[in-house]
């Protein structure tokens, strides 16, 4: 009641803010009990998200213009880049596995950078493209997982979660968003792993990689990659794969973070520095390297002399 | 988009390439040799620039053959590896360069080393366990790095070949259908059928 009279008062904090708000012009931005924190992302809990955009013709064009280092490597904005993430679905749930190199051009700008995010305890998305686009949106996606929840008093699903970020980064296209994703999960129908990208692209699958060093985790990944693998073996071959790219791909490197999503939700396996993997693998039981791996072999056949 | 492998094992070396000869989106052929013998124990595969390569693999190769006939014993692989380094790295400071990349596979007869060389068309030269040109190296390398045995057996070797093949029809958009494969060891140079 205190509120409703408040609400149609001529004087008062509201009234004031009202009239305040005539005069600038601005919009009435939700009600008034969504005043106060939320998180960080306050502005986002009043429905429709808006964000300043340059007032020129073509928004996209300009950021590209001070954005695009590999055209332009002078350019003030460097947006990081350069990644290796990978999921796969397996007998025994969800292996995600990401490095942690965040480059701008060739300067490596972080080693520590998290690409996991942990949206709930059921649900993680991987982080590939621009770090502050898929941090944000992805952040994002997770309050709208939660709303879900307590309208309809059920978890959402991996392929409703990512349908969502889908839809909403293609109501972007063309402005500019950059980001590679994957959207992991348990839900009713079990594990499950969608592809999400910026360009509107939803892709369900078993295996996927998504960065500059792709192509060296899915060689990997590919010839080691059986449905029936257990626990042990998934994870061995997630960090392998990451290994391989952050051993090949300038882009990618530093640490690998690990996760496992079984059914009662994600787990954090462990953060695995790659040189250590290299020289000593995870439990000092022998490094990856190929060189470690050969050393003492030989290709010469001298014939055998009596 | 043309690929090509090369892999050393227990006394042999062996060399893949794709067959295809393609004009823009077209494939022209599908049954070229990109694979040629340089002499009893030396392959080189090549690939780039269309009509390049081609000039550049017989003039290697009959160059090598002079080399032979003057003196009557034929240049082992690290020398021929350098000799052909030198003539792209001069070629590259021409007014023409070669836009070739190449991989060349020998044995030594003399020291029963088999010898693989990674060489581009800037005239980089360094002897690898393995190799590989073109989009296939995205895939291969990892995969190499992770299977390659120094002294795998002709059949093992053939094997790991076979791994490199089937990630990249696996993976590659355009992965080129058929693969020649050729294998130089202490007989000589043969070609095998995967």
């Amino acid at each position: 009641m205190n509120s409703l009279t408040e609400r149609f008062a001529t004087t008062g904090y509201a009234a004031e803010l009202k009239r305040a708000k005539d005069v600038l012009g601005e919009e009435e931005d939700g009600l008034d009990p969504m005043w106060g924190s939320q998180a960080g992302f306050g502005n986002l809990a009043s429905g429709v998200v808006k964000f300043n955009i340059p007032t020129v013709p073509d928004p996209s064009a300009f950021l590209r213009m001070h954005t695009d280092d590999f055209a332009d490597p002078s350019c003030r904005i460097k947006i990081k880049h350069g990644t290796t993430t990978l999921a796969f679905r397996f007998q025994g749930g969800v292996i995600v596995a990401v490095d942690s190199r965040a480059t701008a051009g060739s300067y490596v700008a972080s080693g520590t950078v998290k690409k996991v995010i942990e949206i709930n305890p059921y649900l993680l998305g991987t982080m590939a493209g621009g770090a502050a686009d898929c941090q944000y949106w992805e952040t994002y996606l997770g309050m709208q997982c939660r709303l879900h929840e307590l309208r309809n008093r059920e978890r959402i699903s991996v392929a409703a979660a990512s349908k969502y970020l889908s839809n909403l980064v293609y109501s972007y296209k063309g402005m500019g968003l950059s980001m590679g994703t994957m959207i992991c999960g348990w839900d009713k129908t079990g594990p499950a792993v969608f592809y999400v990208d910026s360009d509107g692209t939803r892709l369900k699958g078993d295996l996927f990689s998504v960065g500059s060093g792709s192509t060296f985790a899915y060689g990997v990944l590919d010839q080691g990659y059986r449905w029936d693998l257990t626990d042990e073996e998934a994870q061995e071959l997630g960090r392998r794969s990451i290994y391989a790219a952050g051993h090949r791909d300038a882009f990618s490197g530093n640490t690998i973070n690990l996760f496992h999503v079984k059914e009662d939700g994600w787990k954090f396996i462990g953060n695995y520095d790659v040189s250590k993997m290299h020289y000593d693998g995870p439990d000092n039981t022998g490094g990856y390297a190929y060189e470690l791996r050969v050393e003492g072999k030989s290709s010469a056949n001298p014939p055998v002399t009596q | 988009m043309e690929v090509s492998f090369g892999i050393t094992g227990k006394g042999y070396v062996l060399v893949a390439a794709d067959t295809t000869a393609a004009h823009s989106v077209i494939k022209v052929k599908n049954d070229v040799d990109k694979i040629i013998e340089l002499n009893p124990h030396l392959l080189m595969a090549y690939s780039g620039e269309p009509g390049d390569t081609v000039q550049f693999a017989e003039y290697v190769e009959r160059n090598i053959r002079l080399y032979q006939i003057r003196n009557s014993l034929p240049l082992r692989p690290p020398s021929a590896a350098s000799w052909v380094r030198k003539t792209l790295a001069q070629s590259l400071r021409s007014r023409s360069p070669y836009s070739v990349n190449l991989l060349l596979g020998g044995y030594d007869t003399s020291d029963y080393t088999p010898h693989l060389y990674w060489l581009d068309y800037l005239g980089t030269l360094v002897e690898v366990p393995f190799a590989a040109h073109g989009y296939g190296s995205y895939f291969a390398l990892s995969l190499l790095d992770r299977y390659h045995d120094p002294e795998a057996s002709l059949e093992e070797g053939i094997e790991t070949l076979k791994r490199c093949i089937a990630e990249i029809s696996k993976r590659l958009v355009v992965s080129p259908e058929r693969f020649k494969v050729k294998v130089v060891d202490k007989d000589g140079v043969r070609e095998i059928e995967l």
